[in-house]
C-alpha cells in the first residue's frame, strides 16, 4: 500500500547491504523486548477506514447541522471553498519547513504575506510566522516581556477578563520561573471592571499587562488609559484579539500596544473540536530581536531577483539551543497559509462585512433574549459578537432543552468563574440567520415555564 | 518572473468573496471604537486562486519527489488522511461543545490514546501538545512536578547528549532547568563515562534520543538508562526517530519514562510548510497524575445497553494547561485513520522498511561520501559532505547541487557533531526505484565536486531562484509589504 518494494526488491536491498534478513537490521536492539506483540487491530482497507471514520463523526451532532451560539474563544464562521482548496494542495501541503529557499518560495512569500496582512490587521509593524493557538501566543508574549526585563520585573498583571484557558495556559508555561507572579485574575476579583480599573496593581516591578479584545465576554473597551499607565512605569502591555473583529474595531496597535496576539480560527479555519488553530503574535520593530519562532524577510539572490528567506535565525532554538528564550520550531505554517487566502479573498470589503454581520446578528439576539423575562442583561458595556445573559435556570439545564430542538447553546460561564454562575456567554456570526435566533429565542422563553 | 506580492495584484473596488446582506435590523455601531481604514487587497477569486496556485509551483514537495530530510521523517501523507479530517461531523464540531453531542470526537481521542499506548509501551498518553518542541516542554514540566511532588527540589539538571536537537535544551531552559551537555563516545553512542560523571542527586533527567541523530541505536541503553535511574533522574525520550522502532521496541520497555510522539512524522500527517504538528506524550505509571489537563477517559462506565460515555479528565497532580482547548484534533484523526489502516503488522513493516531503506542508501554511499560512524544505522545516517580532495566543497553545495536535479538535500549541518554533516532519512515509502535515481545523483554530484566544483558553489542553477543574500534579509529586516498609511 504505502511500502512499494515487492518480496525481490527486498532480497537485492539486503544483498547489497549484505545481510540475509530483515532481523539483521535489528540485533542492538535488546533481545528480550524485541518484537512485541501490539495490541492494535487489524489493519484495514482505505475503503474500510473510511466508513469507520464516517461512522465517528456522523455520530456527533455539529454546527453542520445545527444552529451553533457557542464561540468562547472559537467561532463558527464561513470559510470560502477556494481556501480549503489553496491548502490542499500538495505542494504546500506535503512541503516542510522552509529551510531551502531555493525550492520553497511559494511557502515563504506566503508566510511573508502572512506576516504583512496581520501586521496591518493589527496595526502592528511586525508579525512572526505563527504560533500554536492564541493561548499558547500570549504565554510566548509573557515569556517575552520577562527576557525583555532580564528577569529583573517579577509581577505579570493579567486581566481576569482573558479566556480561562489562556490564563490556565500561561500559568503553565511561567511555572519554572523562580519569583514571578501572576496576579489580576483573582476569583474576587469585580467581573464588571473596566481595564483601567487594573492600574492600580501595575508598578515598576510589572513586566506586561495582559488584557483580551474583544473580551472573553465580548465587551469592546477603550484601552488608551490602560495602555498610558502601562507605559508610564516603562512595562510592556499585550493584546489579545479576535483578529475578525478588527475588520470593524479599531485595532490594538493604533492605541499603542506593544505586543499583539490572537487566536487567528476565526479567519477562515475550521472549528475541528479545537485544533489545529493558528497563534497571532505581531509587535513592535524594537522588539523584533526578542520574538520568538519563525520570521520570512525580503532580500534578493544572486542575480538581484527580489526573493524571500527565514531571517534572524540565531534567536531560534537550532542555533542557540539553551539559550534560546523559546522553543518552538514546528509551527502553524498551513494554517497561517489559509488565514492568508481568506484574508485575501475578503479584502478590504469583505472583512468588514463578515465583522458587520457577526456584530448585527450579535445585537439583534441580545436585544431578543434581554427581552424575555426572567433574562437579564449582565453588562451594558459595547460588545462585538458575543454577549452574557444571566438566566433563570441552571445553564446546563437550559443547554440540554437546547440540544434537543437542534440548537447548540452558549458557554456556561459558571464552569471557569464560580461568580458567573447561571450566566450564559453567547456568540453569533454572519453564519447566524434571524431564523436561528427566533429559534432560540422561543425555546429559551420556553425553558422559563418548564 | 517573479510573482508580484497579493498587495501588487490589488486594484480598488474588487472582492473575492460576497456575504448576505444581514436579515436582522441594523444596531447601532460605536463610532468611537471603529477603526477607520482596513487597506487589505482588493482581489477577485480567480486572481487569488491563480497567485496562491503560481506560488505553490515555486515549492518542493513530498508529492514530487523523495524529500530525504534527516530527522524529519517526510514519509508519504495519504489521501484519505485529508477526507477524514475533514468529514463534516468532525469539522464542524465545537470544542467546548456537551461532550454527549461529540463522542465520535471524543471515542476517536480516547482509541488513539490507548494505541500510542500499544505502540510505545506507556500507561498513559496526553493528546494534547501542539508539536514534537511542546511535547517536550510537557515532559520536562512533568520531569519537575514529579521531583517536587516527592519534594526533591534540588534535582534542576537536564542532561542532553550533545548529538542532540536543539529542541531538547531550548525546552529545559524555558522551565529554568539548567541543561548540561554529554558527549558521545567513538561509535556514537552516549559516553557512559561521561554520564555517569554527570549524574548527581541534582540531575533531574536525560533527554535521550534513540536511535539518536545520528541514526545509530545506542549500544549501551540499558546501561545508559540505568544509570540516570540510579541517580534519582528520570529518562526522557525524544520520539522524533520512532519511526524506526514500531513493532520492533517499545520505548517503555526499554526503561524510558516519558516520550512525546511526532504525529506530523512517525503517523503520516502532512508537514504544511512548517505545521500544524501534534506532539502527543506518554508516560510511565508513576508519571500519570501529572499529565496536562484534559485527559479523555471513560467518564461513565458502559451499561447493558449503553456505551460507555467518554469526556474530558482533569490528572490528580495535573502540571496544567499546554494550550487552549484539546489538541490538534485535525491532526489526530489523521494519525488514526494512518494507524486504523496499518495495524499492528503494518507498522511493523513501515518501520522494517525504513530501516531497509536507510541501510541501503548507506550501502550504496559509503564508498563515495565519508561516513563517520559507519555501522548498520536505523531509519537515516550521517554522511560527511566533503572530500579532502575536493577543496572548498562544503555540504551546502552539494544540497544545493541536488536541486539542480530535481532532489530535495538531506538536512545539513546537523547534528552539530559531524562536520559539514549531510543527514539522510528516505522513509519506507521510497521505492527502490527512487532510492537508485537518488545515488546515482548523489555519486553524479560527487564527480562533479571534483572535476567541476563551480558547479556546485553556484548552484542552485534550475530553481525558481539562485542562492539568496540572507545577510541583507537579516540587515534591512524587510518583514512586511503593503502597509498604505
Amino acid at each position: 500500500m504505502f511500502t512499494p518494494h515487492t518480496e525481490t526488491e527486498v532480497a537485492e536491498m539486503l544483498q547489497v547491504i549484505g545481510l540475509s534478513r530483515l532481523e539483521d537490521l535489528f540485533k542492538l536492539v535488546p533481545e528480550s523486548c524485541r518484537y512485541p506483540k501490539l495490541d492494535l487491530p487489524q489493519g484495514l482497507t482505505e475503503m474500510e477506514t473510511r466508513l469507520e471514520l464516517q461512522f465517528l463523526s456522523e455520530s456527533n451532532e455539529t454546527a453542520h447541522d445545527q444552529a451553533c451560539f457557542l464561540g468562547a474563544g472559537a467561532y463558527n464562521h464561513y470559510s470560502p471553498a477556494a481556501v480549503d482548496a489553496i491548502i490542499r494542495r500538495g505542494e504546500f501541503l506535503t512541503a516542510y519547513t522552509p529551510y531551502q529557499p531555493e525550492i520553497s518560495q511559494g511557502t515563504l512569500q506566503a508566510i511573508f504575506e502572512y506576516q504583512s496582512l496581520i501586521a496591518l490587521l493589527t496595526g502592528m509593524e511586525v508579525c512572526n510566522a505563527s504560533h500554536y493557538d492564541g493561548a499558547t501566543a500570549i504565554a510566548e508574549a509573557a515569556v517575552m516581556a520577562y527576557h525583555t526585563f532580564r528577569g529583573k520585573r517579577s509581577k505579570i498583571v493579567i486581566s481576569p477578563a482573558l479566556h480561562p484557558q489562556y490564563r490556565e495556559t500561561i500559568k503553565t508555561y511561567l511555572q519554572g520561573y523562580a519569583g514571578l507572579s501572576i496576579v489580576g485574575d483573582e476569583s474576587d476579583v469585580d467581573l464588571h471592571q473596566h481595564p483601567s480599573e487594573m492600574k492600580s496593581l501595575i508598578d515598576d516591578d510589572t513586566s506586561l499587562v495582559i488584557v483580551q479584545y474583544p473580551d472573553f465576554f465580548g465587551r469592546v473597551f477603550e484601552l488608551k488609559e490602560i495602555i498610558e499607565a502601562t507605559h508610564a512605569v516603562g512595562a510592556l502591555i499585550a493584546v489579545s484579539v479576535n483578529p475578525l473583529s478588527l475588520g470593524l474595531l479599531s485595532p490594538p496597535g493604533e492605541m499603542g500596544a506593544d505586543i499583539v496576539t490572537g487566536e487567528g480560527q476565526s479567519l477562515g479555519l475550521p472549528l475541528s473540536f479545537g485544533g489545529p488553530y493558528l497563534g497571532i503574535f505581531a509587535t513592535k520593530k524594537e522588539y523584533i530581536h526578542k520574538v520568538a519562532g519563525r520570521l520570512v524577510g525580503e532580500t534578493v539572490d544572486k542575480d538581484g531577483k527580489r526573493a524571500y528567506v527565514l531571517t534572524l535565525t540565531a534567536r531560534e532554538q537550532h542555533i542557540r539551543r539553551e539559550r534560546a528564550t523559546s522553543n518552538i520550531c514546528t509551527n502553524q505554517g498551513l494554517m497561517a497559509l489559509a488565514s492568508t487566502v481568506y484574508l485575501s479573498l475578503l479584502g478590504r470589503s469583505g472583512l468588514k462585512q463578515v465583522a458587520s454581520l457577526s456584530y448585527h446578528k450579535a445585537h439583534f439576539a441580545f436585544d431578543r433574549i434581554s427581552r424575555i423575562s426572567g433574562y437579564e442583561v449582565w453588562s451594558t458595556a459595547p460588545f462585538f459578537n458575543e454577549f452574557v445573559i444571566k438566566c433563570p435556570k441552571p445553564v446546563e439545564d437550559i443547554n440540554f432543552h437546547l440540544m434537543d430542538h437542534g440548537i447548540i447553546g452558549g458557554y456556561d460561564l459558571g464552569k471557569t468563574y464560580p461568580a458567573l454562575e447561571g450566566h450564559m456567554l453567547l456568540a453569533c456570526t454572519e453564519m447566524t440567520t434571524r431564523q436561528e435566533i427566533d429559534g432560540l429565542v422561543n425555546i429559551l422563553t420556553e425553558v422559563t415555564h418548564a | 518572473m517573479r510573482e508580484p506580492t497579493i498587495f501588487e495584484l490589488s486594484s480598488n473596488g474588487r472582492t473575492g468573496v460576497i456575504f448576505p446582506e444581514a436579515d436582522v435590523p441594523l444596531a447601532e455601531l460605536p463610532e468611537k471604537m471603529l477603526r477607520r481604514d482596513l487597506p487589505l487587497p482588493e482581489i477577485s477569486e480567480i486572481d487569488v486562486v491563480r497567485h496562491f496556485t503560481h506560488l505553490s509551483h515555486l515549492n518542493y514537495s513530498i508529492d514530487e519527489n523523495i524529500y530525504p530530510l534527516g530527522s524529519c521523517t517526510m514519509k508519504y501523507n495519504p489521501r484519505i488522511n485529508e477526507e477524514t479530517a475533514r468529514m463534516p461531523g468532525f469539522i464542524f464540531s465545537h470544542p467546548m461543545q456537551a461532550i454527549e453531542t461529540v463522542q465520535g470526537n471524543l471515542v476517536l481521542m480516547y482509541q488513539l490514546q490507548e494505541w500510542l499506548k500499544a505502540i510505545s509501551g506507556f500507561h498513559a498518553i496526553t493528546l494534547q501538545p501542539a508539536a514534537g518542541a511542546h511535547g517536550e516542554f510537557t515532559g520536562v514540566l512533568i520531569i519537575r512536578a514529579y521531583h517536587r511532588d516527592r519534594n526533591d527540589l534540588k534535582r534542576t539538571k537536564i542532561l542532553i547528549p550533545d548529538s542532540a536537537h536543539g529542541t531538547n535544551p531550548a525546552s529545559s531552559s524555558m522551565i529554568g532547568m539548567e541543561v548540561l551537555t554529554v558527549p558521545s563516545d567513538a561509535r556514537g553512542n552516549v559516553d557512559l563515562a561521561a554520564l555517569k560523571k554527570s549524574c548527581d542527586e541534582t540531575t533531574a533527567g536525560l533527554m535521550l534520543t534513540n536511535p539518536n541523530t545520528l541514526g545509530l541505536f545506542d549500544e549501551n541503553i540499558q546501561q545508559v538508562i540505568d544509570i540516570v535511574h540510579q541517580a534519582g533522574g528520570l529518562v526522557y525520550g525524544d520520539g522524533a526517530n520512532l519511526n524506526a522502532l514500531m513493532g520492533i521496541i517499545r520505548p517503555a520497555d526499554m526503561g524510558i519514562d516519558l516520550m512525546h510522539f511526532n504525529l506530523h512524522k512517525t503517523f503520516s500527517t502532512p508537514h504544511g510548510g512548517g505545521g500544524p504538528g501534534s506532539g502527543p506524550v506518554g508516560v510511565s505509571e508513576a508519571l500519570v497524575d501529572f499529565l496536562p489537563e484534559p485527559v479523555v477517559g471513560v467518564i461513565e462506565e458502559a451499561e447493558e445497553d449503553l456505551p460507555p460515555l467518554y469526556g474530558f479528565i482533569k490528572p490528580a497532580k495535573t502540571i496544567g494547561r499546554m494550550k487552549s482547548f484539546q489538541g490538534h484534533f485535525g491532526v489526530l484523526v489523521r494519525a488514526f485513520t494512518y494507524i486504523m489502516m496499518h495495524g499492528a503488522a503494518g507498522l511493523r513493516n513501515a518501520s522494517e522498511m525504513a530501516v531497509l531503506n536507510a541501510n541501503y542508501l548507506l550501502a550504496r554511499l559509503r564508498n563515495t561520501y565519508k561516513v563517520p560512524y559507519d555501522r548498520i544505522c536505523m531509519h537515516e545516517f550521517v554522511a560527511e559532505g566533503r572530500w579532502p580532495d575536493a577543496e572548498g566543497i562544503h555540504a551546502l553545495d552539494i544540497a544545493k547541487r541536488l536541486i539542480d536535479y530535481n532532489l530535495h538535500p538531506p538536512t545539513n549541518y546537523f547534528p552539530l557533531i559531524v562536520p559539514e554533516a549531510l543527514m539522510i532519512e528516505p522513509t519506507e515509502t521510497e521505492s527502490k526505484q527512487s532510492l537508485d535515481a537518488f545515488v546515482d545523483i548523489m555519486i553524479k554530484i560527487a564527480g562533479e565536486a571534483h572535476s567541476s566544483p563551480e558547479l556546485l558553489k553556484n548552484a542552485p542553477h534550475h530553481a525558481p531562484v539562485k542562492r539568496l543574500d540572507e545577510v541583507k534579509a537579516a540587515r534591512d529586516l524587510t518583514l512586511c509589504c503593503g502597509r498604505t498609511e
